[in-house]
């Protein structure tokens, strides 16, 4: 193993540098919390949908290199996609989180950056909260009444 | 007591490097290679490592003398059991105990602080009650209060901390009310390393009644502790912070007060006599030993504590110091590292964070060089909260680490900083 499969330059790029950190009104965004309960970090997802459509994600929170750069990556993935688009991405992202040999999919661009993070199997947790926390986010949407406290979602 | 009582840190010397390299020959687990480096175990605030003779108590006990204890006439039992009691007597010297009827074997810290919260809290608090409880309490010494709070009606209060990471005293003495009933306090901060001058928050407490519980876990490896001369009302720890198994513990109590406390968990052992009309209870300490314990791990234990008294706590503490100061020095001399918790006096333990560096990816960093190292909240995230950090990375030191581990970690540190700023 190799620090620099984990650390890559695009991961240290958006940890420093974090796409579409912030937030989005509710409404009419919706919005989810993500924990990390072994390391104490917490995180905080935006999404804002038109119709089927992702127009934009947003994210918030104090984490390590990983579970910034993951969020990072993610909102440049997901804004602009359909809800289906990013469903699929979520599938191959957490395919490559948890099996240690998978092909790398073409199709994860430059979210195969994320991969080195199954050499280290304590920090998939790290890598995997923002995807599970823009996840509840979307459920939230799908609500008929939304909910005064937005969802919350933690790592197992 | 033990021949440590005269010996404290400060007349005793270091083990010399020559001393230390012997001793680590009695812990076969620190000769190994983690990620193509030497190890360099630094988390012995997590837990201690063992030393063969302790490895060896654990397993003679398994191949020659295992059978339940305090039951049955047959020779194995007999054995067992008088393994397991000459284990506790070991216990209450070692903290000068009065008796052993004082010495409670328990799981651990947690299970301890939880029977004096259960057995005492909720037989005696009242609604509206005080439970005076550090910031810089473990978890494990705070939400136990927490639940017998919502239990009792009664109220958990914080007692203050400093910039420096130490109790507040005077913040404790601004606190004291009529209804003041429990202190809980550590005796050294298990996420800072700050050794609390318990004596005076005893002194206050017992002038009013108040019960002291005493949160030992980090202490009783760094340094001699005489319950008696501490004056304290209920002292907990943990063997496996103490160079024994896990799953052992000790709580300490009083004598006329675990008397007054019922029993907490009801089952073998615990009873004298059992009819579906009514139950009576054993005696001091069985009372509060309900079903079979960790027998191999207490025996173990005994052997731990043999081992620490063998080289002399004394010696051990003034070694611990002299790596805390050298890594203290190290540690400042990287740029962008603060220290967290800076008191005066401290037990062997480092708290840092590098500007730009989570302590998680320093933890990843640090572990491919070889450096095992504790990062997170600590079980402490009221202390996360004051210095406003999510997490630290915590280096814990024990007295068979070295400078060249400290160096080892420095090292670690640099390539850290080279990869991340």
């Amino acid at each position: 193993m190799d620090l620099k499969d984990l650390y890559r330059d695009v991961i240290l790029d958006h940890n420093k540098r974090p796409r579409n950190f912030g937030m989005l009104a509710v409404p009419p965004a919706h919005e989810a919390r993500g924990a990390n309960p072994l390391c104490g970090d917490t995180l905080r997802v935006w999404v804002q949908l038109d119709g089927e459509r992702v127009t934009d994600v947003k994210f918030e929170g104090k984490g390590c290199a990983i579970s910034v750069a993951s969020a990072s990556l993610m909102t440049e993935a997901a804004i602009g996609h359909t809800r289906a688009e990013v469903q699929a991405q979520f599938e191959r992202v957490h395919n490559v989180f948890t099996h240690h040999d998978a092909p790398l999919d073409p199709a994860l661009g430059k979210l195969a950056a994320l991969a080195g993070v199954r050499d280290f199997p304590a920090r998939v947790k790290c890598a995997s909260l923002a995807w599970h926390t823009l996840n509840a986010a979307l459920s939230a949407a799908d609500a008929e009444q939304p909910s005064a406290t937005p969802p919350t979602v933690q790592t197992e | 007591m033990t021949d440590d009582t005269a010996n404290t840190a400060a007349n005793a010397q270091p083990f010399s490097a020559a001393e230390v390299a012997a001793l680590r020959a009695d812990f076969p687990i620190l000769h190994q290679q983690v990620n193509g480096k030497p190890l360099a175990y630094l988390d012995n605030g997590a837990s201690t490592q063992h030393p063969r003779s302790v490895i060896d108590a654990e397993a003679d006990y398994y191949r020659h003398d295992h059978s339940n204890i305090h039951r049955g006439v047959h020779t194995l039992s007999q054995r067992a059991t008088d393994a397991f009691e000459a284990a506790r007597h070991k216990l209450q010297r070692f903290i000068n105990a009065r008796s052993e009827r004082e010495v409670i074997l328990t799981r651990g810290t947690t299970e301890s602080i939880n029977l004096i919260a259960q057995a005492w809290g909720r037989t005696f608090l009242q609604p509206g009650d005080e439970i005076l409880v550090s910031r810089l309490e473990h978890h494990a010494n705070l939400v136990p209060w927490q639940i017998v709070a919502g239990q009792t009606g009664a109220l958990v209060r914080p007692i203050p901390i400093t910039l420096d990471g130490e109790v507040d005293f005077q913040g404790f003495l601004d606190l004291l009310t009529p209804r003041t009933r429990v202190l809980a306090l550590s005796h050294v901060s298990n996420s800072l390393g700050t050794i609390n001058p318990i004596e005076k928050f005893i002194a206050v407490a017992r002038e009013r009644g108040i019960i002291t519980v005493i949160d030992g876990a980090q202490a009783v490896s760094h340094m001699v502790v005489d319950v008696q001369a501490l004056g304290c009302d209920f002292y907990a720890f943990s063997g496996h912070k103490l160079y024994g198994p896990t799953g052992t513990g000790v709580l300490y109590g009083r004598e006329a007060l675990l008397e007054a406390m019922p029993p907490w968990m009801g089952g073998g052992d615990m009873i004298r006599e059992v009819r579906f009309e009514g139950t009576t209870f054993n005696t001091l300490p069985h009372k509060f030993e309900a079903g079979t314990p960790n027998i191999a791990g207490f025996i173990g234990l005994g052997a731990a504590v043999d081992y620490v008294q063998g080289i002399r706590l004394a010696r051990i503490a003034a070694t611990e110091e002299a790596l805390l100061h050298y890594a203290t020095a190290q540690l400042l001399a990287i740029p962008g590292l603060r220290i967290i918790g800076t008191a005066p006096h401290k037990a062997a333990v480092i708290s840092f964070v590098v500007d730009g560096i989570h302590p998680h990816d320093l933890g990843t960093i640090l572990d491919q060089e070889g450096v095992a190292v504790r990062s997170g909240h600590h079980c402490a995230m009221p202390v996360m909260e004051f210095f406003d950090v999510p997490a630290t990375t915590r280096a814990s030191f024990a007295f068979y680490n070295t400078p060249a581990e400290i160096d080892q970690l420095v090292g670690a540190l640099h390539h850290a900083r080279e990869l991340f700023c």
